[in-house]
């Protein structure tokens, strides 16, 4: 079942074309890539996807429902959630309290029994408390629960965006360069929840930079290039196109390429 | 035109050159530093309430003008030295309340320093009203004109024509390119903050011969400088003039013709109307946000 | 954690506050300390709520004594036209200042930052001239006589009745706030502050919520003119003015954003300040602003946040 699909989306920007008809669909349950070089529209695309932008041109449609346009919230409710390449953590809050908010559309009590607090208020908190733990087990941060989210290292910062978007027991996670910034170990560990999640069902669509990650957890790989679609295929197919090696290599040849695909 | 409207325009044009500066200095400042700094209004009470004290004090009246101005100047630049850089990098609703602060702190300390009367200043002209098209018009009012003309005139040649105003123009596009390039930015600031307080203080001295000042006057006159800026689009110079120009002449206008109670009101009305329906003013510049 | 520890670190500071309260009377040598006290308590109660909407939510309100004034003119005006009770005007205010909080809310809250902070600002200063000018209705600059509070057929005065009224009533809303701050509702709104953008694409209807608390933050100040209104016996135009909002503002920055014990700290010293300085009592004004702006400068936390912190230093 295609579960999200796109059809010549576009957005500009003051002139710039940042996504330029770009069409991809997507099958329930896959791990699906977009990669591309920096500028080629990526993490605009995500945001396009997720609602915070209207594109210009194109329509999404999410589940066999068309959603171009709807804001960030409305998606949620449908069950689309996101991670942010600059870390969008709620600093002022505990790790597990983060992770809580992300239990936010399935909790069920008023503003006015939240004042009260009514019992049903107790047992909503249980409730989100124990699906937050579990959300945050899965990721491998169950034991930083009770600390202060500004206190953990960047790639558990990470890991616990994933943790959030998790809780809201999404179908499709759009994961937005979750390996960008750690190191190996941390980018493995970044494999097995990606893994873990497809497992259960999850469709996860990755933009990413590491290739050696791209390559190991994607069904399919999707890439972009200066706001247009170059091509798009299994992992091995990519990997062997003269056109995305030429888009990575440039003229003069770049070390992004040469590190990427070593 | 009747006789009656023309004498709204007129007293309106005088207050509104006076609310046209105040918000020309607010954008200078929120040009260079982004900071809505409501210690505006201060700078014109302090110009007029500090002539008004040292003339009574026995110094001749044009050095008395000379010295608050200066002194109004320096009082500028300490804001900014004292209070907006120690906290650099503070929310913008942190500095507004800084600046909030301050404009208290200034006129508790007139309060003290002056007292809780009314004072005026001698006009330069005289107090005889000209006659013009069946309406009179204040020889002062046409010197508070003509003064904010020639400042409003200095300024743009001044931005235009010297290369340290070119540096201002350049920091208020973008500041962090500003700066990459080398630019001392604190400098413009500061000069900024010299620059408002100026001719805030000389829009004092000019104006108290018709409105008379008091030591609480700048936080009235600090909003409405606000909402000519806000009006003519946060950011534009030639915004805030028209801006302060036109709530003036709103101000007389519904003060003749609806209610004289709630001239006051004019400017708050004008405030929210913007922000809600045109939240960049006649001519203000949107900014693209990119998340 | 277990869901118990949470709402055990919850009630030990309500604990505290409740024993500070009934204890504190045993060191007042006069009527005037219960006088103080009761201001303190109706000031906290207004601060409780503007610390929710601009502690917790990170919205920013300049104009709030436009709500103070409508709940201490319901008081007044309810009684000397309508006939009604006291008791029954203060509820139409709170509701009264609910409608309005929802119909200025629902445009201003879109805005950001400093552009938010003066169209509140604007708000408020709009009321307060309402209220100078329609003096049929308020008795103009001079403002209005406010009838004593009457509860179930008992007279409500002198300073140290309306001490333990107004305590209690701050216990109240105190711990509502706290019960807010430790629910879904609570932890949306604290999402809001941090990342409004994370907060959207988990599910949370930033506007709705942003226009929650801020009725809510409208009708705790709403109450809390009202008392104001009724312990004076008069009201006037300066209780919604400009100085006013500031200072709330100032007793929220003062005490602890996002500290709901803050806000009787906030309270207390801004209550307190100009009763000590007495004989200069003229540089109230120059003491205010030096104090806003040494907080917003150097201690933008507030009081209550930095004990915390020092003191959970030295626990290490």
């Amino acid at each position: 079942m295609m579960i999200l699909h796109a059809e010549q989306l576009a957005i500009g920007f003051g002139g710039v074309r940042a996504v330029d008809g770009v069409t991809l669909g997507i099958e329930s349950g896959q791990v699906f890539s977009i990669i591309g070089p920096n500028g080629s529209g990526k993490t605009t695309l995500f945001n396009l996807i997720s609602g915070i932008y209207v594109p210009n041109d194109g329509i999404i449609q999410l589940a066999g429902e068309t959603v171009t346009g709807l804001a960030p919230e409305a998606l949620a409710r449908r069950g689309l959630s996101r991670t942010f390449q600059n870390l969008q953590i709620f600093f002022r809050m505990s790790v597990l309290e983060n992770v809580m908010v992300g239990r936010h559309r399935h909790e069920r009590t008023g503003i006015l029994a939240d004042m009260l607090h009514w019992p049903s208020v107790k047992r909503q908190n249980e409730e989100t408390q124990k699906a937050a733990l579990a959300a945050l087990a899965r990721v491998g941060l169950a034991d930083l629960a009770e600390r202060p989210a500004s206190s953990l290292s960047y790639g558990a910062l990470k890991r616990l965006e994933i943790a959030r978007a998790l809780a809201s027991e999404p179908r499709v996670l759009l994961l937005d360069e979750p390996a960008a910034g750690c190191n190996s170990v941390e980018t493995q560990e970044i494999d097995r929840v990606i893994r873990s999640i497809a497992k259960d069902g999850v469709t996860v669509v990755l933009v990413e930079h590491d290739m050696r990650l791209v390559m190991n957890v994607s069904d399919r790989v999707h890439v972009l290039s200066q706001g247009k679609t170059l091509t798009e295929g299994t992992p091995e197919q990519v990997r062997s196109n003269a056109d995305v090696i030429e888009a990575y290599l440039g003229v003069h040849g770049s070390q992004e390429a040469m590190r990427a695909f070593g | 035109m009747t006789a009656e409207l023309l004498q709204f325009i007129f007293s309106g044009l005088t207050v509104g050159a006076v609310y046209a500066l105040v918000g020309l200095g607010f954008t200078l400042i929120y040009n260079a530093s982004d900071i809505i700094n409501f210690a505006q209004g201060e700078f014109v009470m302090l110009g007029g309430m500090i002539t008004v004290f040292l003339a009574a004090a026995g110094v001749p009246l044009p050095l008395a003008a000379l010295l608050a101005i200066a002194l109004t100047t320096t009082v500028g630049l300490a804001l900014h030295r004292f209070a907006i850089e120690p906290a650099r990098g503070a929310s913008p609703v942190a500095l507004i309340m800084i600046t909030i602060g301050a404009s208290i702190f200034l006129r508790g300390i007139a309060q003290i320093v002056f007292d809780k009367r009314f004072h005026s200043l001698p006009s330069l002209f005289g107090n005889e009203p000209v006659r013009f098209g069946g309406a009179t018009i204040l020889p002062q009012s046409l010197v508070v004109l003509a003064s904010a003309g020639i400042i409003v005139l200095l300024l743009w040649l001044f931005i235009e024509r010297t290369l340290l105003g070119k540096a201002v123009a350049a920091t208020a596009a973008n500041r962090l390119a500003a700066r990459l390039i080398g630019m001392n930015t604190r400098r413009i600031v500061d000069f900024s903050f010299a620059v408002s307080a100026l001719i805030g203080a000389i829009a004092g001295i000019l104006i108290t011969p018709i409105t008379l000042t008091s030591y609480d006057a700048g936080t009235l006159l600090a909003l409405k400088g606000f909402a000519a800026a806000m009006l003519g689009g946060m950011g534009s110079g030639p915004g805030a003039v028209v801006g302060g120009l036109v709530l003036g002449m709103l101000e007389a206008l519904s003060a003749g013709y609806i209610s004289s109670n709630y001239k006051d009101a004019v400017a708050f009305l004008v405030i929210l109307v913007v922000l809600i329906f045109m939240p960049h003013g006649l001519f203000g510049r949107a900014k693209i946000e990119r998340v | 954690m277990s869901v118990r520890s949470l709402a055990e670190r919850r009630y030990l500071p309500v604990l505290a506050i409740v024993v500070l309260i009934a204890t504190a009377p045993l060191f007042f040598h006069s009527l005037f300390y219960y006088r103080i006290g009761a201001l303190v308590f109706i000031f906290a109660l207004a601060v409780v709520g503007l610390n929710l909407l601009m502690g917790f939510a990170g919205q920013v309100s300049l104009g709030h004594a436009g709500f103070l004034g409508i709940g201490a003119y319901a008081v007044a005006i309810g009684p000397t036209f309508f006939g009604l009770p006291p008791w029954a005007s203060l509820i139409i205010g709170g509701v009264l200042s609910g409608v309005v909080a929802f119909a200025v809310g629902r445009p201003i809250l879109q805005l950001r930052g400093h552009y938010l902070a003066v169209a509140t600002l604007g708000f408020g200063v709009l009321i307060s001239i309402v209220l100078t000018n329609e003096a049929e209705w308020t008795g103009g600059p001079d403002g209005m006589n406010v009838p004593h509070l009457v509860l179930f057929g008992w007279t409500v005065r002198g300073a140290d009745v309306w001490y333990w009224l107004t305590g209690a009533t701050f216990i109240g809303g105190f711990v509502l706030a706290g019960n807010m701050v430790d629910s879904p509702t609570g932890r949306a709104l604290q999402a809001i502050h941090d990342s409004e953008i994370a907060a959207r694409i988990l599910g949370v209807d930033v506007a709705s919520k942003k226009l929650t608390i801020f009725i809510i933050s409208a009708v705790y100040a709403s109450v809390a003119g009202s008392y104001l209104a009724l312990f004076n016996g008069l009201v006037t135009p300066e209780v919604a003015g400009f100085l006013r909002s500031i200072e709330l503002v100032a007793m929220v920055v003062l005490g602890g954003m996002g500290s709901v014990v803050g806000a009787l700290v906030g309270a207390a010293v801004l209550v307190v300040l100009p009763q000590a300085l007495t004989v200069f009592h003229e540089y109230e004004q120059a003491l205010l602003g030096l104090i806003i702006m040494v907080f917003m400068i150097f201690l933008r936390r507030g009081i209550v946040p930095s004990l915390a912190a020092t003191l959970s230093g030295w626990r290490r």
